[in-house]
């Protein structure tokens, strides 16, 4: 379990104030041009070396995405842009740095952006999140005013811009190029990737884009040294986390905890566990809707991390715990999320647009047991049609779901074609 | 130079290909719906995936661009399985109207079903409908079968330069929509052949035919002086439709409107027997051999100076050729190819030729466009020039008539002063000229066919002089014409001799009497109000194909043959000399022109001395060797041009006030009819619809 002074995020659930004199007091902007002063290079070097990984959901390593960035290139400016449009469903960690502890964030982003040389960065945050943009809008004023950012921002000589973006509340805009689309004035469609957008990215410029997350812990990296990130959790899944969790808990909450803490333990100690005990638990979907859910026997002893909730073919994704008792229709509920998925593609690419609404009608008839059980194994092949041949990784991310609740739940939706065909002969 | 190794098989290609097109060259089929040569990469049908080494996932090959080393399987389990997924998704909601659908036998979706669909369906939900876009008079939609490839955004925006088509909503009920109203441009047919399924089709095509019904032939296009390369489809004698051809000098693979949809008025207002005015005035349904003896009595005793000619613009080279020496042999030196009195200067090549050829606008850094408006005299010109302003770092100026070229350009004036303030190197933009390595200059028929075209010929020829636009490898000196038969005209000297008349000269002499006959060449753009009523002016003889203006006035009608019905010669606005090919035979009794005349010199003693149409074309060479030099254009020599003299204040207006109806095919063209109104520029111009 985390101890207090491991704490990154000491004021996520508000009790402070969430303004500058108080981020002071909790350690934020404390000498950052010190960590500055550290160097491009060095500050790469060491973001590296901490192992950290994108808090976003694909757990990309951050500082090689950072040495992306092109050394050589000319009168090109280039960009950071945080991608604060946290809408995975079952997420909302990066909701309450924004709300409660946004010049955490505002900090990473100098750091950051200095690292690799960008001159200015756009925030890009879910229209939805009204207050948090009001806030982070507020903070960063706060900043400018006192010197933090822009012109020879907090003494260091380095000019940097920080511009808040507001969206207009479509998932595929936390996909990051569609993000650079929407970002530039256009429909939020993802890109082809290659150009990554580290050579051709917002404006044609190199840019690389961070979850909240990654940015804000990124400064107290540097200030407390590598060993101490690398101490926390496994070899490559270091550092704290936050876990929102999410369900049929006695206490939901976002919790800042170790990699690699025992999902069970995490359920038990931070949200008041399972309703109804740990054996009423039915299943959980560990990193947000997107990855395959973990039936409860695979749940009581797995890791809570990148590479452990892979070998389970499951994902920590954004880490938000969606934890489902025995009293949930599963089918119905990996139907609702079949439904996000078709209403959130974008159209663009063929598998995405018309796999996603095939799969959500023949999961919504699952739910009733309306179906052939040849249809289980067509459905499963639709999953792996679309998975894996899209532009961005969405497709992938409507087919998993239902990958999990045919991996796992198997018995379950033939029992209930097998019941429908009875009743429909009873009928008869 | 990029290696790639592709099934087995190592390539080298050249660098900034993608992948796909190094497939292409190492002969491996690939299958695709959204990727065209000429539109951006869109990536989105998913039907193009290759297996590539060292990536975990199927790569889209039209996106990906090749790279030394890459190791690309195209033939593997995991690429058909991914292609069949992706035909399976394409299949689940387009409808199963193959029976009744215009795109069927020439559909790509049909064909690459027949390679990777399935036999049958597993889709059992019910399928998605949408709603029909209103897309003007040519474009036909079904949009249930539309499979989003967004090619036909890409070409509207990209291509066409309009931006009026876009795909609207998310998901499933991503659409591809118009702004409910026709797509206003030029090139818009181009859509439906960019449209890989049957959601767009052609509206006067509509169930007429099947492709394979349909005999094809390649030929040339007359309605403008692109001379775009077009294929013919004909069913019996009836040309059913026009279609471009590839052409990458000409006109790539686009077509203008009017060229691929006039070709309706081919089967209307024809003339298909001779007439000949009778007693009463009336014309009157007469045999081939009693024209011409009413010819020949009347020419008799007629000295030459009395008689004259005039050509019109869709005359191929081979019926000139044959006017001209049949006047020639009557003693007549008042013949002209220039009906609109354009003040073309034929001394020189150059001085009346697209030196730049169009290929050759992508190498220029400026442009200077007087009197011309080149999106209504040359479609694919245009198309041209605004491919490369996309390019970049290319300067447009203009003077004449402010008007939406599809891209940007600067605006210097109207009329002559603008023209002489840039000869005399007064003004921004010849700041911008003196700079340019390679400026051209485009000259249209809106500066030439006024009283003061020779001045504004000299004008021009002296800026091109000054601002180093004819150099070595390099003439940026433009005429733009916008008749198709107009360069061999001039190119064979079917233009007035040392004491002949001029179009104007012709013209005057028919009113006071000096003229006492003429025989018009498909010539119908002329005043006919000067020629004089039946009874009292000159004895008229017409030989075309259509009952226009000049059939109306004539006293002899000589049925000819319209363009897809002849084996002849035109020459483009580049010089490009370039062959039409027979797809159809004349109606009735009409006949290729050339030997209506061969057979009427016969019959009024002056026999031409050629019996076939290679006798024919031999005495073209000898007219002029550059109809030997067939497709190719060579550089014209340079000379002095144009005459100084004072250029009169007025205006530069381009000759073409409605682009849809420009001669006697497009005028008498029910679809074009159809698009005048539309776009509202006929008899209604400016209406608003809630006239009455």
């Amino acid at each position: 379990m985390l101890h207090d002074r491991d704490r990154i995020f000491t004021n996520l659930y508000g009790q402070d104030d969430w303004s500058l004199a108080a981020a002071r007091r909790r350690g934020c902007w404390d000498n950052t041009k010190s960590l500055l002063e550290l160097g491009r290079d060095k500050i790469i070097e060491m973001v590296k070396e901490s192992g950290l990984r994108g808090r976003g959901g694909a757990g990309f390593p951050t500082g090689l995405k950072w040495s992306f960035m092109p050394k050589e290139r000319g009168d090109r400016p280039a960009y950071l842009v945080v991608n604060a449009d946290e809408s995975e469903p079952g997420s909302c960690k990066d909701r309450e740095i924004l709300r409660n502890d946004p010049h955490r964030l505002l900090e990473g982003c100098l750091v950051a952006g200095f690292a690799m040389g960008a001159g200015a960065c756009y925030i890009y945050i879910r229209g939805e999140y009204f207050f948090e943009g009001s806030q982070i809008q507020r903070a960063i004023d706060e900043a400018y005013e006192a010197g933090l950012i822009g012109k020879n921002a907090g003494g260091s000589g380095y000019d940097y811009d920080i511009y808040l973006h507001r969206g207009a509340g479509a998932y595929i805009c936390g996909e990051e190029t569609a993000l650079l689309e929407s970002l530039e004035g256009k429909k939020g469609q993802p890109r082809l990737k290659p150009p990554f957008p580290a050579a051709v990215g917002l404006y044609g410029c190199p840019t690389t884009i961070n979850n909240v997350e990654t940015i804000a812990v990124v400064p107290e990296i540097l200030r407390r040294g590598v060993e101490w990130w690398t101490g926390l959790g496994r070899p490559n899944n270091t550092g704290t986390k936050i876990f929102s969790i999410s369900g049929h808990v006695h206490k939901p909450l976002n919790v800042e905890e170790e990699m690699g803490i025992p999902m069970k333990e995490l359920i038990e100690k931070h949200a008041g566990g399972v309703i109804g005990g740990w054996d009423n638990l039915l299943a959980v979907i560990p990193g947000g809707s997107s990855v395959p859910c973990l039936p409860a026997t695979t749940c009581t002893n797995i890791l809570m991390d990148f590479d452990s909730l892979r070998e389970a073919q499951s994902g920590l994704g954004t880490a938000a715990v969606i934890v489902m008792d025995k009293s949930t229709d599963i089918v119905a509920a990996i139907a609702r999320l079949s439904h996000f998925y078709m209403h959130e593609s974008c159209g663009q690419c063929t598998p995405c647009r018309e796999g996603t609404g095939w799969m959500y009608r023949v999961v919504t008839r699952m739910i009733r047991g309306e179906a052939e059980i040849e249809e289980i194994d067509t459905l499963l092949d639709v999953t792996y049609q679309v998975e894996g041949h899209t532009i961005c990784a969405l497709g992938d991310a409507a087919a998993w779901p239902v990958q999990g609740l045919l991996r796992h739940f198997r018995p379950e939706v033939e029992r209930r074609i097998l019941d429908y065909k009875k009743t429909q002969q009873a009928a008869d | 130079m990029p290696k790639l190794t592709i099934n087995g098989k190592e390539i080298e290609v050249a660098d900034g290909l993608n992948v796909l097109q190094a497939c292409e060259l190492a002969g491996v089929e690939i299958p695709r719906f959204c990727y065209h040569d000429r539109l951006s990469v869109a990536g989105n049908c998913r039907m193009c995936l290759v297996e590539m080494e060292r990536a975990p996932k199927p790569i889209a090959s039209c996106a990906m661009p090749v790279g030394d080393g890459m190791v690309i399987r195209t033939d593997t389990d995991k690429v058909r399985k991914a292609r069949q997924g992706v035909m399976e998704f394409l299949l689940i909601n387009h409808p199963l109207d193959c029976p009744i659908c215009d795109q069927g036998g020439e559909c790509d979706l049909q064909d690459q079903a027949m390679a990777y669909g399935f036999d049958r369906s597993r889709f059992k939900e019910n399928k998605r409908a949408v709603k029909e876009k209103y897309m003007g008079p040519l474009i036909k939609t079904i949009m249930t079968r539309c499979i989003q490839c967004t090619r036909c955004v890409r070409f509207a925006t990209e291509v066409a330069g309009v931006e009026e088509i876009g795909l609207v909503n998310r998901g499933e009920h991503a659409e591809i929509t118009t702004l409910e109203q026709a797509v206003d441009s030029e090139l818009s047919g181009n859509l439906v052949d960019v449209c890989p399924v049957g959601a767009l089709t052609s509206r006067p095509y509509a169930f007429a035919a099947r492709p394979w019904e349909l005999r094809k032939t390649d030929s040339i296009d007359v309605m403008d002086a692109v001379g775009s390369n077009v294929r013919i489809d004909t069913r019996g004698r009836e040309v059913m439709r026009v279609l471009p051809r590839l052409h990458e000098d000409v006109n790539e693979e686009w077509i203008s409107d009017k060229t691929r949809h006039a070709c309706d008025g081919l089967a209307r207002q024809r003339l298909d027997r001779p007439y000949l005015r009778n007693g009463e005035g009336r014309l009157e349904a007469v045999s081939w051999d009693t024209v011409f003896r009413a010819i020949a009595e009347r020419l008799s005793g007629l000295s030459g100076d009395k008689f004259a000619a005039l050509a019109g613009d869709l005359c191929d080279a081979e019926s000139m050729m044959a006017l001209k020496d049949l006047m020639a042999g009557l003693g007549s030196e008042n013949l002209d190819c220039r009906q609109d009195g354009a003040r073309i200067d034929p001394s020189c090549r150059a001085g009346y030729l697209f030196n730049t050829t169009i290929a050759g606008i992508e190498k220029a850094d400026a442009v200077l466009i007087v009197g011309s408006n080149p999106r209504w005299e040359a479609a694919i010109i245009n198309a041209r020039l605004r491919k490369r302003v996309l390019m970049g770092g290319f300067k447009v100026g203009l003077i004449g008539q402010q008007i939406d070229l599809t891209y940007p350009y600067d605006y210097l004036g109207a009329g002559p002063e603008s023209l002489s303030e840039v000869a005399e190197g007064r003004g921004a933009f010849a700041e911008a000229l003196d700079k340019a390595e390679r400026p051209m200059l485009i000259l249209g028929m809106g500066a030439l066919a006024r009283g003061d075209g020779d001045a504004v010929l000299a004008t021009a020829r002296k800026i091109a002089e000054r601002y180093g636009m004819v150099a070595e490898g390099w003439n940026g000196f433009n005429v733009l014409h916008t008749a198709a038969g107009r360069v061999a005209g001039l190119d064979l000297g079917f233009l007035p001799g040392a004491q002949g008349r001029d179009t104007e000269a012709i013209l005057a002499g028919c009113q006071d009497g000096s003229i006492q006959a003429l025989y018009l060449l498909g010539a119908d753009e002329i005043n006919m109000a000067r020629l004089g009523a039946p009874d009292s002016g000159p004895f008229v003889i017409y030989q075309g194909h259509h009952g226009d203006a000049g059939a109306h006035r004539a006293d002899v009608i000589l049925p000819g043959a319209a363009y897809p019905e002849k084996n002849a010669t035109y020459v483009n606005t580049e010089g490009r000399v370039q062959l039409a090919r027979l797809a159809s035979f004349p109606p009735g009794e009409a006949r290729e022109d050339w030997t209506i005349l061969r057979a009427l010199s016969e019959v009024v003693g002056k026999r031409l001395p050629y019996d076939n149409l290679g006798e024919l074309r031999q005495r073209l060479i000898e007219a002029n060797p550059v109809f030997a030099a067939v497709d190719q254009t060579e550089a014209a020599a340079w000379g002095a041009f144009g005459q100084d003299g004072a250029m009169d204040a007025a205006p530069f207006v381009s000759p073409i006030g409605n682009f849809y109806m420009t001669d006697p095919i497009s005028r008498a063209s029910e679809t074009m009819a159809e698009c005048t109104e539309a776009f509202g520029l006929g008899a209604n111009k400016g209406a608003t619809g809630t006239d009455g």
